[in-house]
């Protein structure tokens, strides 16, 4: 399985502002990603669990250490918090977009828009449609390149409850049928337990890895509240 | 709906009209002079200069020394505005001549193209978009200020490469501001042909309103800025509007 992923942090540092001293953000992190696994980030609002996914992502290059892929040129996908979708293009044109011109996968939209349940929004242009349905244009784009690592922060944050488990429910079956590495930020403990295989917990100025556990329970049993809520229980405490 | 809104307000546009012309020609009957005529005689007139030719002729130079130098400055300024609008220290730099140009009178500038190119069709170009290029320029310069970061990286992460991020992720960013610089920029650029005209060529509106001048011919140069205010209404209704509802029909 490819899709590995190798971190390798020494530091991150956020350089000194007008007024305000640098502030470290990061410090030592040394992890190790197999290749397919669903690696889920908590740790409390503001510890750098976003800006450790911008490292991993590439758009954040000042830091010290590295980040290592077991392939050249992985192909890489981010989901968002904000959907970041182009209010001037369509749905379709939006997810489109993701793969190069005249690529062969390009026939497989229609299908994919369908499992999203946007069958019928693809001329849609985006501000019209629901924030939720909105994510899960994000999500299809995020999966439709067939992604060896997808990068997700906090994907599902500011929807009601039955929307979001209807997205996680939605998340979970996509990378079955397509197994990919994930590395998903939140800070929703229910969520992490729902979702992870593994599940890391960030915290301190500069953040660390204070806890790294591996989630215990089958995928099958996750839709047991009970279940779910007692190893919330042992990884969180 | 939209319809009947559209035509509410035409009705509305129509009737205002007909009042203008209508008080228009009550002063001109009641104050009875040469120097104010009516728009009877206004629009005698200007059929008149229609049916010789000379309307067609002089408005049509005008306009295309209009359009000549609108896409010019647009062209120009936009360059610049973009520049400018990326690069912090390019814009720090660049300011106080951005703030230079805006202030310098057009008829200054008119002038010393005049005075250092001869009186020529490239001087006279020159002139106006010299004119115009800083407004572009500062109202793409606030597009590309506001740029979203967000969807660059965005563009980054789906390796949009640059053709596909000017295209689909800066340019339709832009368009709200570059329709803006189009609409001021074609109202400006109107009124500073004229002026060029007036100054230094031979033909054209401008030239027109400046030979009526000397004849004290009232009638020819109200015939002249009238069918002048047309030309430019149709082009605003029929080109410039119809453009920015296409580039804005994705918002909600």
């Amino acid at each position: 399985m490819s899709g590995a992923v190798r971190i390798r942090i020494e530091g991150k540092i956020w350089p000194a502002l007008a007024k305000r001293a640098p502030q470290p953000v990061l410090g030592k992190i040394d992890l190790d990603i197999a290749g397919g696994s669903f690696v889920v980030l908590t740790g409390p609002s503001g510890c750098g669990k976003s800006t450790l996914l911008n490292i991993v992502a590439g758009l954040d290059k000042e830091y010290a250490g590295s980040v290592n892929f077991d392939q050249t040129d992985p192909a890489m996908t981010y989901v968002f918090q904000s959907p970041r979708l182009l209010p001037w293009r369509t749905v379709y044109q939006n997810i489109a977009l993701a793969l190069p011109e005249g690529d062969e996968r390009l026939v497989r939209i229609p299908e994919l828009l369908q499992r999203v349940g946007l069958a019928e929004a693809g001329d849609v242009y985006p501000e019209r449609l629901s924030l939720g349905m909105q994510r899960r244009a994000a999500l299809a784009r995020g999966f439709v390149g067939d992604p060896d690592v997808l990068l997700m922060d906090e994907p599902f944050v500011s929807l009601d409850d039955p929307t979001a488990d209807a997205l996680r429910r939605l998340l979970i079956d996509l990378w079955k049928s397509r197994p990919t590495t994930v590395l998903f930020v939140t800070h929703d403990r229910n969520e992490a337990v729902t979702l992870g295989t593994r599940i890391l917990r960030l915290d301190g100025t500069p953040a660390t890895v204070h806890a790294d556990t591996d989630v215990a329970l089958a995928r099958d049993d996750r839709s047991d509240r009970a279940a779910v809520m007692q190893e919330q229980q042992r990884i969180f405490g | 709906m939209e319809s009947s809104a559209w035509r509410a307000r035409l009705v509305w546009s129509a009737a205002s009209l007909v009042a203008l012309l209508l008080v228009w020609e009550i002063a001109a009957v009641v104050l009875d002079s040469r120097l104010f005529p009516g728009p009877l005689l206004v629009g005698k007139t200007m059929f008149a200069e229609f049916a010789s030719g000379a309307l067609t002729h002089h408005v049509g130079a005008t306009l295309a020394r209009v359009v000549v130098s609108f896409v010019i400055a647009m062209l120009i300024g936009s360059v610049i505005g973009l520049a400018l609008g990326s690069s912090a220290t390019a814009d720090r730099f660049f300011d106080s001549w951005l703030i230079f140009f805006l202030n310098l009178p057009a008829l200054v500038i008119i002038i010393l193209c005049y005075v250092w190119f001869g009186l020529t069709e490239t001087a006279a170009i020159i002139a106006v978009s010299i004119n115009k290029i800083p407004n572009v320029a500062v109202t793409v310069r606030e597009g590309a200020r506001a740029l979203s970061r967000d969807l660059n990286e965005m563009a980054l992460m789906y390796r949009f490469g640059w053709w596909r991020t000017l295209r689909h992720v800066t340019l339709p960013q832009l368009a709200p501001f570059f329709a803006a610089a189009a609409r001021s920029g074609l109202a400006l650029v109107w009124k500073i042909v004229l002026v060029v005209e007036l100054l230094g060529r031979s033909n054209g509106v401008g030239h027109q309103l400046h030979v009526a001048f000397q004849l004290f011919d009232v009638p020819m140069i109200l015939a002249y800025a009238v069918a002048f205010i047309i030309v430019v209404q149709i082009i605003e209704i029929g080109l410039l509007q119809p453009i920015e509802a296409r580039v804005n029909r994705w918002r909600r």
